[in-house]
C-alpha cells in the first residue's frame, strides 16, 4: 500500500505545479519580493513557512467545528501569530544563532497571505491529516518559487550563490569578470523579483495552455 | 453542537481564546526568559571580543569564541571595563567597574545603550561604557554604538586605539533586508573599517562615511575617512555612518585627555 492515497498525493503535488500559490493563485508575493535577494534567505524562509503552514493548518482544522464564523479571520490570525511567537521564543532560548538568522522573517511569516489563504480555503473545511498535507504542499510550492527567484537574483545580482563567489571576484577581476562581465545590481532590488516571477509564470503557462484564463 | 453563529457563543469563544492564548504565551515567555537572558549576555561578550579581534574566524567566515569558553576568554581578554558619565559635551566622571557596580549593580558591558540615549535626550547625564583589551601588544578601547537602519535598530562595537584609529568593528541589526542591508554584518563590510581614522591630523573628529561611488573599492587608502558602500543598502549604510559619527564622538574628550596625559 502506498504511503499516501492518490487524492492525498495530489494535495502535495498540485501546489508545486498547476496550482502554485505564487504563480497561479498569486499569493505571498510580498514576501517573495522582500527576501529573495539571496538564496540562503529564500531557503530559510521556505523551511520556516513549511513548518508554520503544516502546524497552523492542523490547529485550524482541529478547531474548525467550534470557530464562530463571524470572527474566524481573527482566530486564524491569533493561531498563526502565537505559533510563530512560541517558535521564535524557543529558538531564542535554545538555538540562539539560528533565531538571529530568522529574526527578520518572523513578521513576514505572520503576514504571509498564503497562510491565511489556506486556513480559510482548506483547513476550515477539511480533516486534520488532509489539512496538514495541503499546508505542506502549498508551503513547498511557495518555497520552490522562492528558491528559483533567489537563485537567479543572487547569481546575476551579486555573482554569488549561498555567499560563494561562483563567477569569480568582481574587485580583483578574476573568472568571468576578467573578460568584462559585470554584476547587474538591478537584480538585487525588489522590482526584479516581480519580473523573475513574471517570467516563471510565462514559462509555466506556455508549457500548459490549460492554465491561461480566457477573456 | 452549539449554534456557533450566536452572539453569546462568539463572545464566550473570544474570551476563552484570549485567556488561553494569553496565558500560554505568558507562560512560554516567563519560563524561557532566563535562557534568553543568558544567551543575550553571552552574545554581548562575544561581540565585544570580536571587535577586539579575539575570535575564531576562518577565511571569510565569522566565528565567535564558542559559548562554553566565552566567559573565561572575556574575563582575561577584557582587561578593564570603565564607565564614563557624560553630560553636555563633557565627561563629568570616570568610574571603574567596581565603582559602577556598587552604584548600579550591573556589569558595565550590560549597560543598555538605547536607555542611555533616551536619558541623554531627556537632558540627563548618560553612562558611556568602554572596554579595554590588548591587540598586538597595544591597548585597544571598545565602545558600543547604536542607531537606526532602514527598518529597525542597528548597533555595533568599534575597537579604537589611543589615536582613535579603528582596530576592529562588529555590526549587527534587528531587521535589515536580507541580501541588502543585512550585509553590514558580513566580513567584507566590517573588515573594511580596520585602520580607518576618525580624527583629522589636527585632532578634529571627522568620523567614517559609508560612501557610494568610492574610488577605492578594495579599501587600500586608509586616510580618506570612507569605506565602500553596499549595493542596494544606501539607507542602512547611512545609518552606519551616522551612528559612528554620533556615538563615537561622545568618547572624544576621553581620548583627548588620554593624549594630554601621555
Amino acid at each position: 500500500m502506498a504511503l499516501l492515497s492518490k487524492k492525498d498525493t495530489k494535495l502535495i503535488t498540485d501546489p508545486l505545479t498547476d496550482n502554485n500559490p505564487i504563480t497561479i493563485q498569486v499569493l505571498g508575493i510580498c514576501s517573495a519580493l522582500a527576501i529573495t535577494a539571496e538564496l540562503k534567505a529564500s531557503i530559510v524562509m521556505s523551511i520556516a513557512v513549511i513548518f508554520v503552514m503544516g502546524f497552523g493548518n492542523v490547529v485550524i482544522s482541529l478547531m474548525r467545528n467550534v470557530i464562530p464564523s463571524k470572527i474566524r479571520i481573527i482566530v486564524q490570525l491569533i493561531v498563526v501569530a502565537s505559533l510563530v511567537i512560541i517558535v521564535d521564543q524557543v529558538l531564542k532560548a535554545f538555538a540562539y544563532p539560528l533565531s538571529k538568522t530568522l529574526g527578520a522573517f518572523v513578521g513576514l511569516i505572520i503576514t504571509n497571505c498564503i497562510i491565511m489563504g489556506r486556513f480559510e480555503a482548506f483547513a476550515l473545511a477539511n480533516k486534520p491529516w488532509r489539512s496538514f498535507l495541503d499546508g505542506i504542499g502549498n508551503a513547498l510550492g511557495y518555497g520552490v518559487i522562492l528558491i528559483i527567484v533567489g537563485f537567479f537574483r543572487e547569481l546575476l545580482g551579486a555573482g554569488t550563490l549561498l555567499g560563494y563567489q561562483v563567477l569569480g571576484d568582481p574587485i580583483t577581476k578574476t573568472g568571468l569578470y576578467a573578460i568584462g562581465y559585470e554584476n547587474n545590481g538591478f537584480m538585487l532590488l525588489s522590482p526584479m523579483a516581480l519580473i523573475v516571477v513574471g517570467l516563471i509564470i510565462w514559462v509555466q503557462r506556455s508549457r500548459n495552455p490549460a492554465l491561461v484564463e480566457e477573456n | 453542537m452549539a449554534n456557533t453563529d450566536k452572539n453569546s457563543y462568539t463572545v464566550i469563544f473570544a474570551t476563552v481564546m484570549v485567556i488561553v492564548v494569553g496565558s500560554l504565551l505568558a507562560f512560554t515567555a516567563a519560563s524561557l526568559k532566563p535562557n534568553i537572558k543568558e544567551n543575550e549576555r553571552m552574545e554581548k561578550q562575544q561581540n565585544i571580543l570580536y571587535a577586539m579581534g579575539i575570535n575564531e574566524n576562518e577565511e571569510g567566515s565569522i566565528n565567535f569564541i564558542s559559548e562554553d569558553k566565552v566567559a573565561e576568554v572575556f574575563s582575561t581578554g577584557v582587561t578593564e571595563q570603565i564607565v564614563l558619565e557624560y553630560k553636555d559635551g563633557a565627561i563629568v566622571k570616570e568610574m571603574s567597574r567596581d565603582e559602577f557596580m556598587k552604584a548600579n549593580s550591573i556589569e558595565p558591558y550590560l549597560i543598555d545603550v538605547k536607555k542611555q540615549q533616551t536619558r541623554a535626550k531627556e537632558g540627563k547625564s548618560r553612562f558611556l561604557p568602554l572596554f579595554k583589551g590588548m591587540q598586538d601588544n597595544k591597548i585597544v578601547y571598545v565602545a558600543p554604538i547604536r542607531g537606526v537602519g532602514l527598518w529597525d535598530a542597528i548597533w555595533g562595537y568599534v575597537a579604537l586605539d589611543k589615536d582613535m584609529v579603528v582596530r576592529g568593528a562588529y555590526f549587527d541589526h534587528k531587521g535589515e533586508t536580507p541580501g541588502l542591508g543585512a550585509n553590514i554584518k558580513q566580513r567584507y563590510f566590517m573588515d573594511d573599517f580596520y585602520g580607518e581614522k576618525l580624527l583629522t591630523d589636527a585632532g578634529v573628529f571627522k568620523g567614517i562615511t559609508v560612501a557610494k561611488g568610492n574610488n577605492d573599492p578594495t579599501n587600500e587608502i586608509k586616510d580618506d575617512y570612507e569605506v565602500d558602500a553596499l549595493t542596494g543598502a544606501t539607507i542602512t549604510g547611512d545609518g552606519v555612518s551616522a551612528m559612528i559619527k554620533k556615538d563615537l564622538k561622545l568618547y572624544l574628550p576621553y581620548f583627548q585627555n588620554l593624549k594630554n596625559k601621555s
